[in-house]
C-alpha cells in the first residue's frame, strides 16, 4: 500500500499516525479513570458512567450559550470554566446518587449493575425532555479548532493536543490524590481491609460518598473535552461505555495504573490496525486479542497483590 | 358500492331504448359525485373491518420517540402530524377527520414488530406512517404482509425491496447515488474516490452500487472503509484520506458518528471550501448539521432529494407551516420531507379507490401524481416508489444547503439494479 510514496510523505504519515494513537490514549483515560476509581475502589460497577460523562457535555453546552448571550467578549476562554462547573455538577449529582441509591447496595454487586443501568435510563430521558431527542451542537472558541501546521504534511489538531493535556493532568491529579494524600490514604485503607480501616476510626462511608462523587466528577470533565471530538445528544453516552470497560476490565480492575497500561496498549494497538485493515476489522481483532489474554490473565494486567 | 347497484338497475332498462339507458347511467354517475363529496357509507368504504366510522379514520404512526434514534425519527413524526393535520382541515379523507394513534419503536427493532401488530389488530389502522431504519422496516415486514395492512415508509434507504404492502416515499439508493456521482465526474472532474460508511446494510450497500457505477466510468475507487456504529474515532481513516489523496470522498457515515467525523475533519486542517478533497455525502441532512455544527460542514455537498432551501412555492408554504407548527428554530431534513408525503399520497390513494380497503389502494397507487409536493413533483411507480428529482447542495454555515444541481429529468426508482447485488 505505499508504492509510489517519497519517505518523506510516509514519515509524516507516520507521525501523524502516532499522534492519533496517541490522542486517542488520552480519550481512553479520560473516559476510563472515573470508572476505575469507583470500580477498583469500591466493587461498584456504574453502568450510568457514559450518562454523567453526557451531563459533562451538556453543562459545557450550556456555559457556552451562557458565555455567548452574556460574556461574548470572554468566550474564548469558557472551555476552562465549563470544565470546572462540569466537574462540580457532576460529582455533586454523583454524590446524591451514592447516599440515595448505591450505598444500599454494596454487598450485592449484581443490583448496583441493574440499578445504575436504571439509572442511566432516567439520566438518557430527562436529557430527552430537557435538551430534546437531537444532537446539540456545542460552539468551540475558534483557537480550539483546526491544527498546527509542523511540516507540509504533518498537521497536529489542537483539539487533540488539548485533549491530551487535560487527560495528563487528571493522571496526575488522581494519583496524587490516591498515593500523595491523607484522603488517597485513607480510601486504599478501606479497599484492601473495611472492618480494620473502620476500626481504626476511619469513616467508610464518607470515604465511599468521596470516592463516588471524584469517579463521576471525572466523567463530567471527559465529558467536558469529548464535546471537542464527538456529539452530544442524549445517549451519546453509550458510544463510550464499552470501549470504557473494555480498558477498565483489561488493565485490571483495581489498579489505576493497569487501566493507563491498558489504554496505551488498546489504543495503540486499535489505532495501528485502523490503519492497516478497515475499521471494523480493527475493533474485532483488537477486542479479540484482548479476550485472548483476559482468558490467559483472568485478573486483568495488572493485578493487585493481595491476600485472600 | 352505490354506483353499481343503480348502473345494474339501468342495464335492466336497455330493452327500453339506448338513451333511456344512458339517461340512467348519466344518473347514476351524478349521483355517484354527489354520494362522494356527502361522505359515503362507511361500509361501502371499508369493507375489511378497519376502524373507519362514519366521520373519521384511524391511521397509525410508529417511530422512535425514545432511545437512539429518536434524534432522526422526530423530524419524521412532526411531519406526519403536520400533514394529517392539513387534510383534517382541507375536509379529510372521503369525508372523514383522520384520527392518529401514535406508538412508539423505542429504537427496537422486535418492539417495531410488535407495536405494529397491535396497530394493525387492536387498532385496525387504515395505514402506518413510520419506521425508520431499514432494520425496524424489516421487522414491521413480515406483520404488515401478514395481516395486508399499507406502510408508508419515509427514509432514503438500499432498495433491494418491494413490498405490495409498503409505499416507499423516500429514495432507494441508486436515485441519490448514480445523479450524485454523475455530477461529481462532470462538473468537478472527479477522477479517484474514496468511499468511506458506517458498518451497516445500507452504507455498505450504497457504496456498492457506488463502486460498480465509478468503474463503470472508467473510474478509481482508491479505499473503501467502514466503521461500527457510533464509532467516535476517526483519526486513522483521516490519515489515509491524506494519503490517498482522492478527489471524492463519498460519505455515508451515519448518526453520532458523523459529529466526530466532521469535527475531526475539520481539526485535522481538512477545509470543505478547498473541496480538496470534495466531500459528497448521502447522510448529512439539515437535521444531522444542528448536530454536527454548520462550521464544522461548510463546503460539503450532500445528494438528496428535497432540501430546506428549495425555492418553489410548495416548498415555501410547506416550511412555514412546518415552523408554526413546530417552533422556528426547527430545520427540515430530506427524510421529514419524505415523510410529510405519506398521509398525503396515501389520502390521494383512498379517493381513487374510492375506499379505504387496503387492496384497492395498493391497485389505485401505482400513478398517482403529487403537484403539491414540497420537493416538487412525484409520482408512485409501479414498484411503489416515488419517481423525483435528485439535487446536490452545497452546506453553509448556517446549517442549510443551497442548491447547486437538479437533474433535469425524474429518476426512475430502481429498486433492484441489475448487477449490484
Amino acid at each position: 500500500m505505499f508504492d509510489g510514496y517519497t519517505t518523506s510523505e510516509l514519515m509524516s504519515i507516520f507521525a501523524m499516525q502516532g499522534f492519533a494513537g496517541l490522542s486517542l490514549f488520552s480519550v481512553f483515560v479520560l473516559m476510563a479513570l472515573g470508572l476505575a476509581i469507583i470500580f477498583g475502589q469500591m466493587g461498584v460497577i456504574n453502568m450510568a458512567h457514559g450518562e454523567f460523562m453526557i451531563l459533562g457535555a451538556y453543562t459545557t453546552y450550556l456555559v457556552s450559550g451562557f458565555f455567548q448571550s452574556v460574556l461574548p467578549g470572554l468566550f474564548g476562554g469558557y472551555f476552562f470554566v465549563a470544565i470546572i462547573i462540569a466537574f462540580l455538577i457532576c460529582a455533586a449529582l454523583g454524590a446524591f446518587i451514592e447516599w440515595a441509591m448505591i450505598r444500599h447496595l454494596y454487598r450485592r454487586p449484581l443490583d448496583t449493575l441493574l440499578a445504575t443501568w436504571g439509572l442511566s435510563l432516567i439520566m438518557q430521558q430527562t436529557y430527552r425532555s430537557i435538551f430534546g431527542a437531537r444532537e446539540v451542537g456545542v460552539e468551540l472558541p475558534e483557537w480550539m479548532m483546526g491544527a498546527i501546521q509542523v511540516t507540509d504534511l504533518v498537521e497536529l489538531p489542537i483539539n487533540g493536543l488539548f485533549v491530551m493535556i487535560i487527560a495528563l493532568s487528571i493522571a496526575l491529579g488522581v494519583y496524587l490524590l490516591m498515593y500523595r494524600s491523607g484522603w488517597g490514604k485513607k480510601v486504599r485503607a478501606v479497599v484492601q481491609n473495611r472492618p480494620m480501616a473502620e476500626a481504626v476510626g476511619i469513616n467508610s462511608a464518607g470515604v465511599d460518598r468521596m470516592t463516588f462523587a471524584l469517579g463521576c466528577g471525572i466523567a463530567g470533565i471527559a465529558g467536558a473535552a469529548f464535546t471537542m471530538i464527538g456529539s452530544t445528544g442524549p445517549s451519546s453516552g453509550q458510544a463510550y461505555i464499552v470501549d470504557t470497560f473494555l480498558v477498565v476490565v483489561f488493565g485490571g480492575a483495581q489498579s489505576l495504573i493497569g487501566t493507563i497500561v491498558s489504554a496505551f496498549g488498546i489504543s495503540q494497538a486499535q489505532s495501528t490496525m485502523e490503519f492497516f485493515l478497515s475499521g471494523s476489522m480493527a475493533k474485532v481483532l483488537t477486542l479479540l486479542v484482548v479476550v485472548g489474554i483476559l482468558m490467559l490473565r483472568p485478573e486483568g494486567l495488572m493485578a493487585l497483590k493481595v491476600r485472600r | 358500492m352505490g354506483t353499481t347497484t343503480i348502473a345494474a338497475g339501468g342495464r335492466s332498462h336497455k330493452s327500453k331504448g339506448l338513451r333511456k339507458s344512458l339517461a340512467t347511467l348519466a344518473a347514476s354517475i351524478m349521483l355517484a359525485t354527489s354520494a362522494q363529496a356527502a361522505t359515503p357509507a362507511t361500509d361501502e368504504v371499508n369493507t375489511t373491518g378497519l376502524a373507519v366510522t362514519d366521520d373519521t379514520v384511524k391511521v397509525g404512526i410508529l417511530h422512535s420517540i425514545t432511545g437512539t434514534m429518536a434524534i432522526s425519527e422526530i423530524g419524521s413524526v412532526q411531519a406526519e402530524k403536520l400533514a394529517i393535520e392539513q387534510i383534517n382541515e382541507s375536509g379529510g379523507v372521503l369525508g372523514r377527520q383522520i384520527e392518529f394513534v401514535q406508538e412508539d419503536g423505542a429504537s427496537d427493532w422486535p418492539t417495531f414488530a410488535e407495536k405494529s401488530r397491535k396497530l394493525l389488530r387492536q387498532d385496525n389502522v387504515a395505514a402506518i406512517f413510520g419506521a425508520w431504519t431499514s432494520a425496524s422496516r424489516k421487522a414491521i415486514l413480515p406483520v404488515i404482509e401478514q395481516y395486508n395492512g399499507m406502510l408508508y415508509y419515509p427514509t432514503f434507504y438500499e432498495g433491494l425491496e418491494q413490498s405490495p404492502n409498503v409505499i416507499y416515499t423516500g429514495q432507494e439508493a441508486t436515485q441519490q447515488i448514480l445523479a450524485g456521482i454523475d455530477w461529481a465526474v462532470k462538473e468537478k472532474g472527479a477522477k479517484t474516490f474514496y468511499l468511506l460508511g458506517s458498518d451497516y446494510i445500507w452504507p455498505r450497500t450504497s457504496n456498492k452500487i457506488a463502486r460498480k457505477h465509478i468503474d463503470k466510468l472508467g473510474l478509481k475507487v482508491v479505499g473503501e472503509e467502514y466503521y461500527p456504529l457510533g464509532h467516535t474515532q476517526f483519526n486513522s481513516v483521516i490519515n489515509k484520506i491524506k494519503l490517498k489523496k482522492p478527489d471524492v470522498i463519498f460519505a455515508s457515515v451515519v448518526g453520532g458518528s458523523n459529529v466526530a467525523f466532521y469535527k475531526q475533519m475539520k481539526a485535522a486542517g481538512v477545509d470543505f471550501t478547498d473541496e480538496k478533497p470534495l466531500l459528497l455525502t448521502i447522510s448529512v441532512t439539515e437535521d444531522e448539521i444542528r448536530g454536527i455544527g454548520g462550521e464544522n460542514v461548510e463546503g460539503i455537498y450532500a445528494s438528496m432529494k428535497y432540501f430546506q432551501s428549495l425555492d418553489n412555492p410548495n416548498n415555501e408554504e410547506f416550511v412555514a407551516a412546518f415552523k408554526e407548527a413546530w417552533g422556528d428554530d426547527m430545520v427540515i431534513g430530506d427524510v421529514t420531507q419524505a415523510a410529510y408525503l405519506g398521509p398525503w399520497l396515501w389520502k390521494m390513494a383512498v379517493e381513487k379507490a374510492g375506499s379505504f380497503d387496503i387492496d384497492k389502494i395498493r391497485e389505485a397507487s401505482p400513478g398517482i401524481e403529487f403537484t403539491k409536493a414540497p420537493e416538487g413533483y412525484v409520482r408512485i411507480h409501479e414498484n411503489h416508489h416515488l419517481w423525483s428529482k435528485t439535487r446536490i447542495g452545497r452546506a453553509k454555515t448556517d446549517g442549510q444547503y443551497e442548491v447547486v444541481y437538479e437533474t433535469d429529468e425524474l429518476m426512475e426508482p430502481d429498486p433492484f439494479p441489475e448487477g449490484y447485488q
